[in-house]
Formats: structure tokens, C-alpha cells, sequence
């Protein structure tokens, strides 16, 4: 039969004698003969990758993986080790969803294609704009595509673009480079108590603005309390505001639609994905004003042959595919399936477990906060705002030291300079919150 | 043809389509649900349900209030989504899934897109609670991911003959957009900053054009020669001192190999510029040709292609980047390197930002999950494994031409052919392969070849599915064009007008409901 493929790939099907048969077929002596690379060029050494069964692959992968400790998260900044139900591995790993590919021949693809108009359903309902994709790589490249995307609608000559003092570094940096082709700048705006400071905000921005870009909630876990006014200072300047949240947040806070936003970006993997050292979901949505550029895949409904409704892909002429060096991105392969993982999660809390979540997120920073803010030498909240899952801790001792204890207990959380920390509930239940009120108080004492 | 089967039920005696003549006759049909009269409803037609947020004193006559804890002014009114029960989701899911056609449901040559088998058992590494980890966390505690990750850029770096890998790009795209940026910062830093021009084939994915237009570039565009490779006359004349890069795929999209990449490269430096490489069709050179070696300085590589990641119904994927030595401190930040030794005597890894770094193109370091497959698939195949799937995928696409009846006007090609449907549209020629329960190739592109049909069969099929393959061609060339105009009939959805979905757009559940 087709033997135990002790060498050679275990996931080519020919045995020997179908080999044989084939090269006969095609009129060839040997494989190589089907080889058309000039002898200087081809490669005759070896990688040194040595074969292993499938068994040893995976003793191998754990093993390396084993080196992980085994920490208690509570690390936040856009990423949340938040319980994805048992629903969503064993549907989103059907290997129907698993194995297919963009869905160019729609006929085929229905599946997928419902699956994805429902995630951008979703996506216009928490942001309460018309039109939403069906997905970017990350809450940082969902930026810089739409900083690219204001640079084309807007309608003067700008080149300013404006985000927090707080932006992450890894969004900041992946900002720049999308606009490193471009003539936009990027430039910080200052915050006051980790929320955007208005009147800072007002005296900085003019009509070269093109784009303000603020958070909510802030990197710190702080609600902004001013959206409506950065609307309206963007409007008043003609500058898009584009607005970073993500889908949990978006359940309960303020809706983009109300205070003014004509972007939506942010990470909608803090549904459905569990933390994947930074792997992510980049979430966009907007106005029907600029619908023709929008960035990336969108899906639309149509009617098949028999008149009945039916999804496909559409838009397809901005798209690289068609419109090459034109086009409104340079997108292709996007996170499709991080997308469905996210729909079947919003789909398994429903309205009212995805309110619930986000209200606990509320309530658990609160209370935790206030315990931590019992002990002596320990400040927390820092910021006189109100918080939704994480928040800046102050100690008087060093703070990375206090870090590095933490860890040794088995807590991960993050530095923020000499004496800050920064904590986060998301995902951490309640007797691990204990224990590590336990370990804090015994860390910094 | 048969009525349309309200139920997806496979009609007894049913007229399907026909193999050739002799061999088995295939009947195939896609599931379908139909309810209310049309496909399987929206979660939204199931069940729609707000519920109110208010602050502590809101009141709200359903009950369905969901008391906030926080002031009115900063929360929403309202959320209105569906609200099923479980198994209800788990039917809803399951009935999508099977209106699905994946590499598990049958052959999927798609042109380019190296639809291979993806092995199960990377599902379930990359689903270690141990791979779970938080990207903020410190470096001492992640010791296993940076690792994986250092091994992995190892392993590529070999594979392609590169000195230094960024495993940070999300896609393919992501790394030639990384690639375009890491030319520029060279450049940029050699005081050649004024190279405004990136060239590229004609023939070229549409990635290419579109990612060095996004770093800022012009792009002229290259035609091929009448052998369907880059015209070295027309090169020359593209070539100049603004010349930053020529990004090409080797083989080409026509599967054919530039057998005169030496010189081309030599002109391409000659002129200054940097030579990129496409590593979309890498699947055919695996141990028998490195880019490194051919003077490529900077590639790409799609593990989601070549390293059988599943493509997820359209990503994630990664795109890992390796350059030569001169272009490694340009790579984004950080990157992995070995720091030193643990008490136990194994070697410790760490982070580091290349000393001009371009910094980041991805909030953290891309798709981590489908890196930890991509790892695990070399692992298992090793050098042999690996120079095996190449070998195997030139054979089954050589031996898929001999045996179709449609013309493959350029070879001699490697892991895939570009056939033509001469004077039926290929369009329609895929969608009646459809009928024929197989995935049909990519069509109308590349644009050389008229009604291109650009076929990959890829390592993992075998002589009898790719027979399969060739009788659903030949059976559809042997049709009439309206026989191809009306298909496809035998899928969950019959022929879908894209023109009416593009005139007016219908993107969510809530524009249908204004209607």
C-alpha cells in the first residue's frame, strides 16, 4: 500500500510504482529530470533538519514549549487571557473552516462567507458605523491602514496625524512605517490622568491635521471621559477621528457612531483567541462615506441563480488582486479565521453575556484596586478615572524588583517605570486575584 | 437538470455530471439547508435580542436591564445581537462548515495559493496550554516560545539560504511590505535615498505591486519575454540608478524557472539595487535551489504555502522574512538570538532590537500560533521530507498537464502550469468544475496566458485524484458555453450575480433588515 513513508514526506500519497507510472506518463526518466534549474544555482548541501515521526514532533514541540513558566497573567495592553468556550476550538476547527481558503468562488464557500457577514454585522453593531471588514493582522496594522485611508479621503492638503503620548510602542512604531511611503507624520498629543487632554489637544491641532486617533479604554484601563469634544475638535478640523477599542469594551461603552468616530480599529481577538503571544485580530470598520476605501475583504450579500440570498466577496476592484499598485492595501492573506473564532464567541456570550463581561471588568478592576490601595506604600488606581479591566498600580518600592518577586510567585504583570506597575483582571479568576492580593502584600511588605 | 432540492437531500437517479467516458461517473453534491425559503438563516433571523445598559438608576420595563457600573454619560443605550443557546450555535456552525469546500473536502489546485494538506497533529501543538502566552510577559518565562522561535528562524534561514530571519510578519503581503522597508532603510542609510523605483514582472502577484506602492515606491511594471521569463532587454531598460529593487517569484507565476537569475541578478547590483524574492512558490525549489544561493538579498516566505499552515479560510498565515548579512541590522525589532546558558547547561534565548532596526510592522511578533505549526511541519519532514514535497509536487503538476486536454502554452514548468480555456471563459470554466466536486485553479491571471486557468496541485495528491482532476477538465472542455453559463448546479449555492453585490452593497445583517 503506501508504505509507512519512513522517508520522504509523510503527506505525499504516491507509492513507488505510481511514481513509475507518472514519470512515465509525462515522459520523464526520473523526478529530476522535471528540474529546470541551471547547474550553478541548484543546491546540493543539505539543512541538516533531521526527520522525526509525527510522535517525536510533538514530544519535541512540548519539550521546547515545557521551557514556559507557568505563570498567572496579569498582563493586559490590548491582549486578555480571557475563557474562550469549548464551542469555539471544536466548531472553528471543523476542517472545513480550517482548511479552505478565501473564498473566490463563493458558490462553494457559503459558509464561510455567512460566517464572516455575521462577524461584520457584529462589528456594526458595537460601532454603530455602516461598514466594517472582515478583518486586518492586529489592532497596530488596523492603524496604520487607517491613517493611509485618511490620507486618501481627506479632502485638503494635510499631513498631520495625532495620537496619545500613552500609544503603545508597538502600535506607534508599526503606525510609522505604514506612513513611511506617504507624506504624513506622526506626532503625540499629551494626556492628562491618562485620558486625552483636551485643551492640549485643541491648541495642537489646525486643518493639516488629517487624522486624531485616541483609545477606549486608554492603555491604562481608563474610560475617556471627552470623546464627543475630540469628535468635534476633528470635525471642526476636518480630520478623521479614528477611534481603538475592541468588541468587549465596545458592549458597553460609548458608542463610536455617538461621540463622532469615522474609524474603528483595535483588536477583536479578546474574543475568541486565548493569548497567543501577540497574534491578534485587527478590527476596522467605518462610515459608508468611504465604503470604496476601505482596506482589506469585504463581504457582501447578493441572490444566486435561484433568486435566494447569497454571500460573496465584493468590492474586489480595490483590492490588490485587481487594482495592483493601486489598490487600497496591500492585504491579501488576512486573519479570516481568527474572525470566525470571534463571531462564534460574541455569538456564545449573546448581548447580554457580552454587557456582563465587560461590566465585570468594571467591577473586578474596581475591587481589586481598592484592596491593593489597603496596603502601605501602595496606591492604586493611579488615575482618578474610572477603569475597565486593568490599572496603574504605585508603589514605593522599586517597582521591576517587586516585578521579578511577583514572577517568582508565579504573577506576571507589567512595569510601567521606577515605581509603577500595572494589573489586569481579564480572565483571572477570582481565587487566583486572592492569591495574588496574598503574594502583593507579602512582595512589597 | 434535476428541480433544486429544497432539503440538500442527494436526489436519487439525479442527473449528474459525467466523468469521461470509461471511467467511474462522480456524483457530487455540496450540503445545503434551506428554511423559509432561503439557504441556512443569519443568527440575526434566529434570534435578535437588546438588552438596555443604564446606570444604577435606569429602570427597564423587559427585565432585560443590565444594571452598568458606570455613569450614563460614558456607556452606550443599548447592544442588540443574537442571543442562541449552545446547541443551537454548535447546529448553526456545523451547517456553515459543510457549506464549505476545504483541502479536507477534496483536490484544491489554486494557482500560487499552495493549497497542501495541512497535517493535523500541528493543530494540536500549536493548542499546548504552554504556547498560550502573553506577549508583555518577561523573557525568563517565556524561554520555550523564544526558543521555538530562534530554532524556526534557523531552520528558514537554511531553507532559503539567508543569514537572518524576522519571523514577524503576519502574511505574505506583511513581508514584502517588510522587505520594501527593509530596502528602503539600506538604502536610506547607504545616502542612495533617492531610489524611487521598485520593478516588477507583469507577471507578479498583485501583492507586489500594491506593497512597494505602500512603502512609497513607483513601480514599473516589467513584461516577459516571449518564453513567458523576464525579458533581459526590457530589464536593462529598466534598470537605472533609481532602481531600489526587483522584486521577483522563481519560479514565475507560469511555474517556469528564470533560468537566467545569475545575470539578472548581477544587473540588478550592478545598478545598485537589491533583489527580492517572492517566496510564494517556494513549494517547488524546497532542498533543490535556495534563493540565498541565486542572489536573491531579501524574500519572504508563506508558511501557510509552503509549510502547510491551514489557510483558515483565508488567514492567518505568516510571512517570515530572511535577508543576506548586509541587510540583517534593517530587520524589524526585536528579534531572537541566544543569550547565554541555564544552570542546567541548555542554552537561554533573548530579544534584541537590529542595530537599525525599521522597528515594528505588527503590534507583537505576528501569528505566533501558525509559527508554532510551521515549526512543527519542518520538524517532522526534515531534509528529506522537505526536498521530497518539491520533488512530488513538480511531478504531479507535470503529470496533471499531460493528462488535460486544455492547452499549457509554457514549459517547461515546475509545482504549477497556467492552461488555457482557449475559447470558453475561464471564469465559467471553473465554476462548472464546481460541478464536478473539485476545486477549480485560479483564472484570468496571469494575464499573458488568454483565459488562464493557473493550476497547483500540489505534493499531497495522488495518481487517482489526479485523474479525477483532469476528467472534471477535459469533461468541461468537451461542454458547451451554456452548459458552463449556467453552472454551477450541483454546489450550495447556485451562479451568485457579484455585479448587483458590488452596485449596491449589502454588508451586514442590519442592511438587510433597512431594506
Amino acid at each position: 500500500m503506501h508504505g509507512s513513508h519512513a522517508t520522504g514526506s509523510p503527506y505525499a500519497p504516491h507509492t513507488d510504482a505510481e511514481r513509475s507510472r507518472m514519470l512515465e506518463e509525462v515522459g520523464a526518466e526520473s523526478v529530476e529530470d522535471l528540474f529546470d534549474i541551471p547547474a550553478a544555482v541548484e543546491f546540493d548541501g543539505e539543512f541538516g533538519i533531521d526527520a522525526r515521526s509525527e510522535r517525536e514532533t510533538r514530544r519535541l514541540v512540548r519539550s521546547i514549549l515545557g521551557r514556559n513558566d507557568d505563570l498567572t497573567e496579569l498582563l493586559g495592553r490590548g491582549h486578555y487571557g480571557y475563557y474562550v468556550p469549548s464551542l469555539v476550538d471544536h466548531l472553528a476547527d471543523r476542517s472545513e473552516f480550517l482548511t479552505s481558503y478565501t473564498q473566490y468562488q463563493p458558490e462553494v464557500s457559503q459558509g464561510f462567507l455567512q460566517a464572516l457577514f455575521e462577524y461584520q454585522s457584529l462589528l456594526v453593531e458595537l460601532t454603530g458605523l455602516e461598514v466594517a471588514n472582515c478583518s486586518m493582522y492586529d489592532a497596530a496594522t488596523a492603524l496604520g491602514e487607517a491613517a493611509t485611508l485618511a490620507e486618501r479621503v481627506r479632502d485638503t492638503t494635510g499631513y498631520r496625524v495625532l495620537v496619545p503620548d500613552l500609544l503603545l510602542e508597538g502600535r506607534r512604531s508599526t503606525l510609522e512605517n505604514y506612513v513611511a511611503g506617504t507624506d504624513l507624520a506622526v506626532e503625540a498629543y499629551p494626556t492628562d490622568d491618562a485620558n486625552v487632554d483636551l485643551a492640549a489637544l485643541e491648541d495642537l491641532i489646525d486643518e493639516e491635521c488629517v487624522m486624531v486617533y485616541a483609545e477606549n479604554p486608554t492603555v491604562r484601563g481608563t474610560i475617556e471621559e471627552g470623546l464627543e469634544s475630540v469628535g468635534d475638535l476633528a470635525a471642526e478640523n476636518d480630520a478623521l477621528f479614528v477611534l481603538g477599542s475592541d468588541p468587549i469594551a465596545l458592549s458597553v461603552l460609548q458608542r463610536p457612531a455617538d461621540v463622532g468616530a469615522d474609524v474603528v480599529v483595535g483588536d477583536a481577538s479578546v474574543l475568541g483567541l486565548p493569548t497567543s503571544y501577540g497574534m491578534g485580530l485587527g478590527l476596522f470598520a467605518t462610515t459608508e462615506d468611504y465604503l470604496r476605501q476601505v482596506p482589506g475583504r469585504l463581504v457582501g450579500a447578493s441572490e444566486d441563480a435561484t433568486d435566494r440570498r447569497a454571500y460573496t466577496l465584493t468590492l474586489q476592484t480595490r483590492e490588490q488582486h485587481i487594482r495592483r499598485e493601486r489598490a487600497t492595501s496591500n492585504i491579501c492573506t488576512n486573519q479570516a479565521w481568527v474572525a470566525l473564532r470571534t463571531a462564534m464567541h460574541a455569538a456564545y456570550l449573546g448581548p447580554s453575556g457580552m454587557v456582563d463581561l465587560a461590566n465585570r471588568g468594571v467591577t473586578r478592576a474596581a475591587d481589586l484596586a481598592e484592596r491593593l490601595d489597603d496596603i502601605v506604600g501602595v496606591k492604586a488606581p493611579v488615575h482618578d478615572r474610572h477603569h475597565l479591566r486593568e490599572f496603574v498600580v504605585r508603589i514605593d518600592q522599586p517597582a521591576p524588583a517587586i516585578a521579578a518577586d511577583l514572577e517568582k510567585r508565579g504573577f506576571a504583570v507589567h512595569v510601567l517605570g521606577d515605581h509603577a506597575i500595572q494589573v489586569c483582571v481579564a480572565g483571572v479568576p477570582d481565587e487566583r486575584l486572592e492569591r495574588f492580593v496574598a503574594a502583593f502584600e507579602e512582595v512589597v511588605r | 437538470m434535476s428541480e433544486d432540492r429544497e432539503d440538500g437531500s442527494v436526489g436519487e437517479g439525479a442527473a449528474g455530471p459525467e466523468g469521461t467516458a470509461g471511467e467511474e461517473q462522480v456524483r457530487y453534491d455540496q450540503a445545503r439547508y434551506v428554511e423559509n425559503g432561503q439557504y441556512e438563516p443569519l443568527l440575526s433571523e434566529k434570534d435578535l435580542t437588546r438588552v438596555e445598559i443604564g446606570g444604577a438608576d435606569a429602570t427597564d420595563e423587559t427585565g432585560d436591564d443590565a444594571e452598568s457600573p458606570l455613569p450614563d454619560d460614558l456607556t452606550r443605550g443599548s447592544l442588540e445581537l443574537p442571543e442562541l443557546s449552545e446547541p443551537e450555535l454548535a447546529r448553526h456552525y456545523t451547517r456553515l462548515s459543510q457549506m464549505i469546500y476545504g483541502i479536507d473536502s477534496g483536490p484544491y489546485p489554486l494557482g500560487s495559493c499552495t493549497m497542501k494538506y495541512n497535517p493535523k497533529f500541528t493543530e494540536d501543538v500549536a493548542a499546548l496550554p504552554t504556547a498560550a502566552v502573553h506577549p508583555d510577559r518577561s523573557e525568563r518565562s517565556i524561554q520555550g516560545t523564544l526558543e521555538l522561535l530562534y530554532r524556526l528562524q534557523d531552520y528558514l534561514g537554511r531553507i532559503g539560504g539567508m543569514d537572518a530571519v524576522t519571523l514577524q510578519p503576519p502574511a505574505g503581503a506583511a513581508g514584502e511590505f517588510v522587505g520594501i522597508r527593509v530596502a528602503a532603510a539600506y538604502h536610506e542609510h547607504n545616502g542612495e535615498g533617492h531610489r524611487d523605483e521598485v520593478i516588477v514582472p507583469e507577471s507578479a502577484h498583485g501583492t507586489n505591486f500594491a506593497s512597494a506602492a505602500l512603502g512609497g515606491y513607483d513601480v514599473v511594471a516589467l513584461p516577459s519575454d516571449d518564453d513567458g521569463r523576464v525579458d533581459l532587454e526590457a530589464l536593462e531598460a529598466a534598470l537605472s540608478e533609481n532602481t531600489a529593487a526587483l522584486m521577483l517569484t522563481n519560479p514565475n507565476t507560469l511555474g517556469l524557472f528564470e533560468r537566467d537569475i545569475e545575470e539578472i541578478a548581477a544587473m540588478v547590483h550592478d545598478v545598485g539595487g537589491l533583489l527580492y524574492y517572492d517566496g510564494a512558490n517556494l513549494n517547488a525549489l524546497l532542498g533543490r535551489a535556495r534563493p540565498g544561493d541565486m542572489g536573491f538579498d531579501v524574500m519572504h516566505y508563506n508558511v501557510h504555502k509552503t509549510f502547510a499552515t491551514p489557510h483558515g479560510g483565508g488567514g492567518p498565515g505568516a510571512g517570515p522574512v530572511g535577508v543576506v548579512e548586509d541587510l540583517a541590522p534593517f530587520l524589524p525589532a526585536p528579534r531572537v538570538r541566544e543569550g547565554g546558558t541555564s544552570k542546567s547547561g541548555d542554552p537561554t534565548y533573548e530579544l534584541f532590537d537590529p542595530e537599525q532596526t525599521i522597528g515594528k510592522v505588527h503590534g507583537y511578533q505576528g501569528n505566533w500560533l501558525v509559527l508554532v505549526k510551521a515549526f512543527a511541519y519542518i520538524a517532522r519532514l526534515g531534509d528529506e521530507g522537505l526536498a521530497d514535497a518539491s520533488a512530488k509536487a513538480v511531478l504531479n503538476a507535470n503529470y496533471l498537464a499531460s493528462r488535460i486536454e486544455y492547452d499549457v502554452p509554457y514549459e517547461p514548468f515546475h509545482h504549477e502550469f497556467v492552461a488555457s480555456a482557449g475559447d470558453q471563459d475561464a471564469a465559467d470554466v471553473a465554476k462548472r468544475m464546481l460541478d464536478y466536486g473539485v476545486h477549480p485553479p485560479t483564472t484570468k491571471w496571469p494575464e499573458i496566458v488568454p483565459e488562464a486557468l493557473m493550476t497547483e496541485p500540489t505534493e499531497v495528491e495522488g495518481e487517482d485524484t489526479l485523474d479525477r482532476l483532469a476528467a472534471a477538465f477535459n469533461a468541461v472542455a468537451a461542454e458547451d458555453d451554456a452548459t458552463l453559463e449556467a453552472a454551477p448546479d450541483r454546489t450550495t449555492a447556485r451562479r451568485i450575480d457579484q455585479t448587483s453585490a458590488a452596485r449596491s452593497p449589502r454588508l451586514s445583517w442590519q442592511a438587510l433588515e433597512e431594506e
